[in-house]
């Protein structure tokens, strides 16, 4: 996927897999963490971080090559990188490309921010769940106890 | 949605009619109560009152109310509900007890209990106040009380004085009047007892026309007056406590150029917000509306139980 060009290390087009653009800036990480990527895992990834951008400034674009995304993690990446756009590249080709929203409901992956919720009682089984308010700036409101969720604290939550 | 079968978690749940149906049905208790002839038609009903925190008025008001229907009460309170679990989560005991009963009144000291255990009963359930969130049969009896005493809810000019921030009683009664159409309704409370963002956010969502102020700049207006405590249970600093502690006082001189009809009410217990000498004048209608509490109950339980 990398190659030595006249000007420099650039990245190659991706045979098969997952291209994530538009992600902002400083968040690729994140992204990849939150997919759960892993190097054991044996994709090959390619990061760039803080390219150029005419839509969002500056941003990261993150290239995964063999993997396809199930529709569980077009969510999650939603939640750290709400412009993000997912390119499904087969054969050099993009077959699919979707920009990622923010799920209306969110099960199980974030955690209420309120100690005395009964989300956050270790006895209790209750799943975590969340409602969206509002998509851009990235708010979710617990179900159980009403508490907004910020996207300041989704960020630090999902790092 | 019909009132039969249903739980009730939020008093946003439920939509004017449904709210003007429970006060036509709390006015034909009234009526039984006052001829001394309640027809029974709960008999044979078991209610489970699973009081984990404690509680005096909800629990007994919703227990005299059962009684009042010939339904039969059992239950738990307080630190009773500790060796009542012995270790158990909610789930369980909400799971026996709704083995048990046909009906459980929960409260909790958690937000989102009453919800949660909505969830898993396969009985009713009815909030009876979770944490700083709902207290939504307050806000009924609330509701019923201004309707009662001053004819109608819509059009009136409403003041809530307190701890918004932490008063279940005062938000649910906030939220409740989202469902009508009040001409105005102030919030007064000391510095950082506002209103929490979510429900500020609801508030406006429904259009409902809040303003913050002061007592003394808007007292000549108001036609009602609910105040509620600082919950000192819920603060999670006991020195911020100590500092907003008796910030807010009704005196007899603090009602100088209120209107003649204006009324005062408290969801009660009240710690030393209302003088006691204001207990004689005509505004003061929290006991009438604590008794109100009562045909409130019966009337949900009617319509939750019987249809």
């Amino acid at each position: 996927m990398v190659a030595r060009g006249d000007n420099g290390l650039t990245v190659r087009k991706i045979e098969s897999g997952t291209v994530i653009d538009h992600i902002p800036a400083g968040r690729a990480l994140k992204v990849l963490r939150i997919l759960g990527v892993k190097p054991e895992h044996g994709y090959t990834i390619a990061v760039l971080m803080n390219v150029e951008s005419r839509k969002i400034g500056r941003k990261d674009i993150v290239k995964i090559s063999g993997l396809e995304p199930k529709v569980q993690d077009f969510h999650k990446i939603s939640l750290v990188a709400p412009t993000a756009t997912i390119n499904i590249v087969k054969d050099y080709e993009v077959v699919r490309k979707e920009k990622v929203r923010p799920p209306e409901r969110v099960e199980g992956i974030l955690r209420c921010i309120n100690p005395t919720c009964i989300t956050r009682q270790h006895r209790e089984v209750v799943i975590p769940t969340f409602r969206l308010v509002s998509g851009n700036p990235l708010v979710y409101q617990c179900i159980y106890c009403g508490s907004l969720l910020e996207e300041k604290e989704i960020l630090e939550q999902l790092a | 949605m019909a009132w039969r079968g249903r739980s009730i978690v939020s008093i946003l749940d439920f939509s004017r009619n449904e709210l003007e149906e429970l006060f036509q049905e709390a006015y034909r208790m009234e009526e039984q109560l006052s001829k001394g002839r309640v027809e029974k038609i709960l008999d044979g009903r078991i209610i489970a009152m699973a009081f984990f925190e404690p509680s005096t008025r909800t629990r007994l008001s919703f227990e005299t109310a059962a009684k009042r229907l010939g339904a039969s009460v059992i239950g738990f309170t307080g630190e009773e509900a500790i060796s009542v679990a012995k270790g158990e989560n909610l789930a369980d005991t909400i799971r026996m007890l709704s083995s048990y009963a046909d009906l459980i009144v929960i409260r909790h000291r958690y937000e989102g209990a009453a919800l949660y255990a909505s969830e898993i009963s396969s009985v009713p359930v009815i909030n009876g106040g979770d944490g700083r969130q709902h207290h939504p049969t307050q806000a009924m009896l609330d509701l019923y009380t201004v309707s009662r005493e001053l004819g109608r809810i819509d059009g009136l000019v409403y003041g809530v004085l307190g701890d918004l921030r932490y008063g279940r009683a005062a938000a649910s009664f906030i939220l409740g009047l989202t469902r009508f159409k009040p001409e105005k309704v102030y919030l007064i409370s000391p510095p950082n007892l506002g209103l929490r963002r979510e429900v500020r956010m609801l508030v406006e969502d429904h259009g409902l026309p809040v303003e913050e102020a002061r007592l003394e700049d808007v007292i000549g207006e108001l036609d009602v007056l609910y105040v509620t405590r600082v919950q000192k249970e819920r603060f999670p600093d006991p020195e911020e406590y100590e500092r907003v502690k008796g910030a807010y006082r009704i005196t007899p001189s603090t009602l100088e150029g209120a209107k003649g009809d204006m009324i005062i009410m408290h969801p009660l217990p009240r710690v030393d917000e209302i003088d006691h000498r204001i207990d004689a004048t005509r505004h003061a209608k929290y006991f009438k509306q604590a008794a109100y509490g009562i045909p409130v109950r019966m009337a949900i339980l009617k319509l939750v139980l019987a249809g």
